[in-house]
């Protein structure tokens, strides 16, 4: 068969194959990809906090935009000021549809005066192409061409140093650079989705081996570990990033309105320029931004005597998610349900219980008491909460 | 003489009418059935048509079954199971293949092969059509109000009608629109790219109907065959375990546990009728029953014009009924095989015989197909969906042996100079010799073979034209217009004579919703 029934593996996947200890591989759009490497996530997690964790990110979708119009279709399609982009900056936003609605989020990172490289969650090939129309733009999916390492944590500046031609200790927070590992030309930008010090690289399939071992072996004084979703997922959700088809769905996909969310909404206000050239949704998010968003999201931190008590009632002593969740968790404030928590996971960074929320006006105010839902020993209960600023965790690493 | 009385008769075995029967039993009936052939489901059964290889001789898969029928009747639990066929294979003119599988990654990576942009299109497509399957569904749900009438329940039923359409927004409605009015070919073109896809894709919505892809209205037929529902999701399509026969046995075990009496060997020859009320019917044999309810899961044809002397019925109503559009388009060959067919472009036996492959290279090879039918010939190189029940359910064929059920189109029932054996078998030639381009070892793997035209259908199981649908699935014949204006509802101008089959709304496909909406009908009549 031309097409192998097999999930597609990654550039990286002879190197993370023989790590894998538990067969701990899930799905990531198509790809196989590890949940954890070890039989448990811990210490993987804790290298990303503690010392530098190393990520196989490659199913990012990733397409090259150029030519004459490549700043006008993605300044159409996206809610940023795509023309005020330095070279070599990146910029983190949505795409909306015509009624504010988002599709997707991602990075765009501004290669050259009319190049961009720009990530995405899911496909979105066809929105560009149908945005596209009468420009001269050429777009190009380089997803399977192009594979992706996060390396994130306090120490991931120095395995870099360690491990690439050029220093990047002059790079910047949200900046790109070409550097060499292992002899192969690759970009590094400092992103990432740790909330943490951290930088991703950019590597053509063909030197995906190379680039991997050296950085492996450069990160062996630093403490480096291979790290799965597992670990991210516990990472994110401290730095209070949004996840698609996790905390939201993208209107494409959506089956009625009420699954969609506005980029306000979703409390990234940050990201929208809505004073530049006209962009897909500008009409509805200028009408949104007027009366006020009916929905933001949010922290949920949850009260750990409440938490405890509900466990205590039942003789147990409380059970930790260690596994982030991914699913819909009632909030209640007053009786009524005024949200749902979308993700959530036990903080061993911060020892708190946190989640990500979707609150409804007015009720997602920081520091709003909430109760949340908790299954223990089969009966539904509520543990108190209180709603908090994003992110839960910003060390001023991150961006220094 | 009182065994031959009952509160209802129901003329014809088929699924509908098996359907129609239970609920009336289910609601306490003395129901009889009365089938003319020696088994009961009428398009909808399994034969050993050779010893020893079972086939679902003409409707054979599953999807369009309405889940509060399975529900309802307790299918299951009387032996119908429903197994999964969820790829589609179409090989290519190039020696290349398209391939749908039953994941949604495998598929994607398959399509992105052929065309990016289609691949993510056809996750978007699935959404809307999901979408749209779900908008009709109450519309394929109700008794067809009369738009003409001031009835209170017609009105009632077009209140419901409009808040329902109307609760649709913009996006949906305008899809209902496109679909209502569009050709399939027009309204995939807004969507892919890549012809074979489009050419697979279309091809749904010509089955059963004597219109290429490029004919207005096939949009629609499209959209019929999304309606399908298994396990709650939209669009997928199941092979009966035993054959789609098994379906009808079910159907017929429940009404049975409930009551009614299904005979076999039974044609009706008239309905008797007395001062404008349905009295019972004459068998062909003499045998005479009597019933105040007679309904009939035969076509409108048959239903009009052959169980009822026409004086008895507005002349109107006989017009409509002999304009009301049969044309029987599509062919049947089932296969007795002592190998599997070794596709060219997917060498060996794999997963990928446990799904459909589809003879469709092309837009242009299926319209060429329609246009050679058209002008009264069948396709040389015909439209195909074969599936290889063997490789779902082994009990289809002796161990090692194999069995290929291959709908074909176009198929028509004006054949010029009409249709003699020598012709059938000409027709059958074609077919094998189209297949054998894709697998040459077909030819050789062959033991036996059964060739079915529309007049085949029509003399076996009594479908008028051959026609799959009773009946084309066209606009002017749909909802309710179908099978004719102000005879929608299920009723007839005879009192206490009703039609249950796919000649009414909302049509065929083993949907058995047909005989379920008329036995609501009944019920509220009584």
């Amino acid at each position: 068969m031309r097409v192998p029934h097999r999930l597609k593996t990654t550039p990286f996947y002879a190197r993370t194959a023989p790590l894998m200890q538990g067969q701990n591989w899930r799905r990531w759009a198509g790809y196989a990809a590890a949940s954890c490497y070890e039989f448990t996530h811990d210490r993987e997690y804790a290298a990303v906090r503690n010392a530098a964790a190393l990520f196989d990110v490659t199913p990012l979708h990733k397409y090259l935009v150029s030519g004459r119009d490549a700043t006008r279709l993605l300044d159409r399609v996206v809610t940023r000021n795509v023309p005020k982009t330095q070279p070599h900056q990146v910029i983190y936003m949505g795409w909306c549809d015509a009624r504010g609605k988002l599709i997707d989020d991602g990075t765009i990172t501004r290669l050259g005066e009319q190049a961009y490289r720009m990530t995405s969650a899911e496909p979105n090939l066809r929105w560009l192409h149908r945005n596209a129309w009468g420009m001269e733009v050429r777009i190009e999916e380089v997803s399977e061409r192009l594979g992706a390492l996060a390396l994130q944590g306090p120490l991931a500046r120095d395995v870099l140093n360690a491990a690439a031609a050029e220093p990047v200790d002059g790079l910047k927070y949200f900046r790109m650079m070409d550097n060499r590992i292992a002899g192969v030309a690759i970009q590094i930008s400092r992103t990432g989705y740790t909330g943490d010090l951290g930088y991703e690289l950019w590597v053509p399939e063909e030197g995906a081996l190379a680039v991997w071992d050296a950085v492996v072996a450069a990160g062996r004084d630093y403490g480096l570990m291979p790290a799965g979703i597992w670990a991210l997922d516990v990472a994110r959700i401290e730095a209070g990033l949004v996840m698609l088809d996790v905390d939201y769905h993208s209107a494409h996909r959506a089956m009625i309105e009420a699954q969609k969310s506005s980029p306000f909404e979703l409390s990234l206000d940050w990201s929208v320029t809505l004073d530049k050239a006209p962009f897909n949704g500008r009409r509805a998010l200028v009408a949104e931004k007027a009366r006020g968003p009916a929905w933001r999201f949010v922290g949920i931190e949850v009260d750990w005597n409440s938490f405890e008590r509900l466990y205590q009632d039942a003789d147990l002593t409380p059970c930790l998610p260690m596994i982030a969740w991914r699913a819909s968790v009632p909030l209640y404030r007053g009786g009524r349900q005024v949200g749902y928590a979308s993700s959530g996971v036990w903080s061993p960074l911060l020892k708190k219980y946190l989640a990500l929320a979707h609150v409804e006006a007015p009720h997602f105010a920081p520091d709003t008491p909430v109760e949340i839902e908790m299954t223990v020993e089969h009966r539904r209960l509520r543990a108190n909460a209180w709603v908090r600023k994003l992110p839960f965790f910003d060390p001023p690493r991150k961006k220094a | 003489m009182s065994q031959n009385r009952y509160d209802a008769i129901v003329i014809g075995g088929g699924h509908n009418g098996l359907v129609n029967a239970a609920y009336l039993a289910r609601a306490g009936r003395k129901v009889v059935v009365l089938e003319r052939r020696h088994l009961l489901g009428g398009a909808a059964v399994s034969e050993q048509v050779f010893p020893g290889f079972t086939f679902s001789v003409f409707s054979y898969v599953v999807s369009l079954l309405r889940p509060e029928i399975i529900r309802e009747l307790e299918l299951p639990k009387h032996g119908m199971q429903i197994l999964p066929l969820e790829s589609t294979v179409t090989p290519l003119s190039d020696g290349d293949y398209l391939a749908m599988w039953g994941d949604a990654d495998l598929t994607r990576r398959e399509l992105y092969r052929h065309s990016p942009l289609d691949a993510e299109a056809f996750v978007e497509f699935g959404r809307l059509m999901s979408l749209m399957a779900r908008a009709v569904k109450p519309i394929v749900g109700m008794i067809p109000p009369d738009p003409t009438s001031l009835a209170p329940s017609d009105l009632r039923g077009l209140m419901k009608l409009g808040g329902h359409l109307k609760s649709l927004g913009a996006e949906q409605f305008h899809a209902l629109w496109k679909l209502m009015t569009m050709s399939s070919s027009d309204y995939l073109d807004e969507w892919f790219e890549f012809g074979p896809l489009k050419a697979t894709k279309s091809a749904s919505g010509i089955i059963g109907t004597f219109m290429g892809p490029r004919s207005p209205g096939s949009a629609y037929v499209l959209l019929h065959h999304y309606m399908g529902e298994i396990d709650g999701a939209y669009r997928a399509w199941g092979f009966c375990k035993g054959g789609n026969g098994t379906i009808s046995n079910a159907i017929a075990a429940a009404a049975r546990a409930r009551g009614a009496v299904l005979r076999t060997e039974a044609p009706v020859k008239q309905l008797l009728v007395k001062g404008g009320r349905a009295m019972g019917v004459v068998l062909e044999s003499g045998e005479e029953l009597r019933a105040p309810i007679v309904v009939s899961g035969l076509d409108a044809r048959r239903t009009y014009l052959e169980l009822v002397d026409p004086r008895e019925l507005p002349g109107d109503l006989v017009e409509q009924v002999r304009r009301f559009r049969f044309r029987g388009s599509s062919g049947k060959v089932n296969l007795a095989l002592s190998e599997l067919p070794d596709f060219s472009c997917m060498p060996g036996v794999g997963v990928h015989h446990k799904g459909a492959f589809s003879i469709s290279p092309s837009v242009d090879y299926l319209e060429r197909a329609y246009d050679e039918a058209k002008y009264g010939e069948f396709s040389r190189r015909p439209y195909m969906d074969i599936v290889f029940p063997s490789m779902i359910d082994p009990g289809m064929a002796p161990p090692g042996r194999h069995v290929a059920s291959i709908f074909v189109q176009y198929c028509p029932y004006r054949l010029n100079g009409g249709w003699t054996p020598a012709r059938r078998e000409a027709f059958g030639d074609a077919v094998i010799d189209t297949l054998a381009e894709y697998a040459p070892n077909l030819k050789r793997a062959i033991l036996h073979r059964q060739v079915l035209t529309p007049a085949d259908i029509e003399e076996k199981i009594g479908l008028s034209e051959g026609n799959i649908f009773q009946g084309e699935l066209a606009l002017q014949q749909l909802f309710f217009l179908r099978p004719a204006a102000r005879w929608a509802s299920y009723r007839t101008p005879i009192a206490g004579y009703y039609q249950c089959g796919a000649s009414t709304h909302p049509g065929g496909g083993v949907m058995g919703a047909a005989g379920r909406l008329a036995a609501q009908r009944i019920l509220a009549d009584a």
